[in-house]
């Protein structure tokens, strides 16, 4: 009995130092100034409309030594792909491993096209991924729940918590304990992957969620792991069932 | 937005490899409070530790802290405005909490800047350096001490 209340403690105490899951839950896009936000709102003034027309047409342009296009297969993107965006990153068997909505049509890539691999942040993966994803805009955040993907995303949240680099920080002492704050002039949003990929004005370009997170791990002076790298995915997997629920943005715009 | 994309620039910044032992040894040299300067530091210069403050690069106070710099622009809000420091704390208190801010409070998010154990994952630019030199922790003890409300008195 004792024991059991000194665990009750420990976990409330543990709860008040590190704070929790922001509530209520915004989307990066209420962090933004109006004129960011009619940007992503409006088709025809958001630039990412530029990569998701290029994803449709590689979309339907045959490639590789099997001279398919994914639409040989996938029919119209419109119904093959819905919802498909919304439950990655997901375990995948013939991987064994977790693995993000670019690496699964890599894999479409490479297999069953027999074309070469396509580059991390090329604006072909971000074309197509972005094609894709289009097709979930709307429709809730819904992360599987088979033990694979559950295991990488309890893996992201334990990188999530921890403290990294030279200034010693983690996600979470900026993402759940100080969102809404100003850190220099960026407001920190709560975090929420629900747009990506996105265009970022500051880029000038399109970029994967890996991109921001090693933006932040750059940030904090820490190690940053290659694009593709297991902690990403992981971190991914995380923040996807963080934001489960919230309507996929995608193409969000961003400062 | 240019002051996150300033935020993330990597630079070399400390040339600083002394190792937070040895202030550990100021420190017990002193029971507990940190009243000399660092080993091997002169004694400070408040311009100079006003720009350090300043600078994103350097000192990255200002990602998190407000202060009376007015000339920055974009200042945080994560953390007590600097004003008044001079007032709240004194040299010795202002040096531990550069030094090691997680030893006066271990929740905090402040970094320690004389400081090279206890990190994880520290980028290959950054291993084994602490973020600012003696000298430059000197140099913003010396600034941060002339921020009070009332010039000259005791803190
Ligand atoms: C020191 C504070 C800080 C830390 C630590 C930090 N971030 Fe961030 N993060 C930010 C800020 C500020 C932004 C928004 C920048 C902007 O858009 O101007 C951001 C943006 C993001 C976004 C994009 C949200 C959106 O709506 O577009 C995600 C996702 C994210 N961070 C995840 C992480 C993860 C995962 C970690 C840890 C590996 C992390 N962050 C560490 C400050 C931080
Ligand atoms: C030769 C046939 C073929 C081609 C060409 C092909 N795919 Fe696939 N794709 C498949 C099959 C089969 C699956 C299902 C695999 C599974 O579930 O195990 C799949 C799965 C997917 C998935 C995951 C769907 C889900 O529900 O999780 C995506 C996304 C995808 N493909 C995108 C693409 C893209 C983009 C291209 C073109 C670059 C492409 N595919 C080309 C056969 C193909
Ligand atoms: C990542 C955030 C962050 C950065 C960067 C940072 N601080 Fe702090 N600082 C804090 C927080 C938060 C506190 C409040 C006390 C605490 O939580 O430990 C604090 C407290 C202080 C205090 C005591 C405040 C008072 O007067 O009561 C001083 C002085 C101080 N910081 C100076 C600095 C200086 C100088 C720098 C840069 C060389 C700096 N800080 C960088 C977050 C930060």
């Amino acid at each position: 009995m004792r024991r059991l209340s000194a665990a009750a403690l420990i976990g409330v105490l543990a709860g008040a130092v590190h704070g929790a899951e922001p509530s209520p839950r915004k989307s990066g896009a209420d962090f933004m100034s109006p004129s960011t936000q009619a940007m992503q709102r409006d088709d025809t003034q958001n630039p990412a409309m530029l990569w998701i027309q290029g994803g449709e047409a590689l979309w339907n342009a045959k490639a590789g030594k099997a001279d398919r296009s994914c639409a040989s297969c996938h029919g119209d993107a419109r119904t093959s792909m819905r919802g498909v965006a919304a439950r990655y990153p997901a375990f995948d068997r013939a991987a064994g491993k977790a693995i993000t909505l670019g690496q699964r049509i890599d894999m479409c890539r490479q297999g069953a096209q027999q074309a070469p691999a396509l580059k991390p942040e090329s604006d072909d993966l971000l074309s197509l991924e972005s094609h894709v994803a289009m097709q979930s805009r709307g429709m809730p955040m819904a992360p599987p729940r088979d033990p694979g993907t559950r295991a990488a995303a309890e893996r992201g949240r334990q990188l999530y918590t921890r403290r990294i680099g030279q200034l010693n920080l983690s996600c979470a002492q900026c993402h759940d304990d100080n969102w809404g704050r100003k850190l220099a002039g960026a407001t920190i949003p709560q975090g929420h992957a629900n747009a990506y990929p996105i265009y970022r004005l500051e880029w000038q370009a399109m970029g994967s969620l890996q991109r921001r997170l090693r933006n932040c791990m750059s940030g904090v002076r820490a190690e940053v792991p290659a694009f593709g790298a297991q902690e990403l995915v992981d971190l991914e997997a995380y923040l996807a069932l963080r934001a489960h629920g919230m309507p996929l943005e995608t193409p969000g715009v961003r400062p | 937005m240019r002051k996150w994309l300033v935020w993330l620039t990597w630079i070399p910044a400390s040339a600083g490899m002394t190792l937070v032992a040895q202030a550990a040894q100021v420190r017990a040299a002193d029971g507990g409070a940190m009243s000399v300067p660092l080993p091997g530091a002169a004694a400070g210069d408040a311009a100079r530790g006003r720009a350090i403050v300043a600078n994103r690069q350097v000192g990255l106070c200002l990602l998190c802290h407000t202060g009376p710099i007015p000339e920055e622009r974009f200042q945080g809000d994560l953390a007590p405005d600097l004003a008044g420091a001079g007032d709240r704390s004194t040299a010795a208190q202002l040096r531990q909490r550069l030094v090691d801010a997680g030893s006066m409070n271990p929740a905090t998010i402040m970094p320690s800047y004389y400081k090279t154990d206890g990190l994880e994952k520290v980028g290959a630019n950054f291993k084994g350096k602490t973020i600012l030199t003696a000298q430059q922790i000197e140099d913003v003890v010396a600034y941060l001490q002339t921020l009070r409300a009332q010039p000259g008195a005791a803190p």
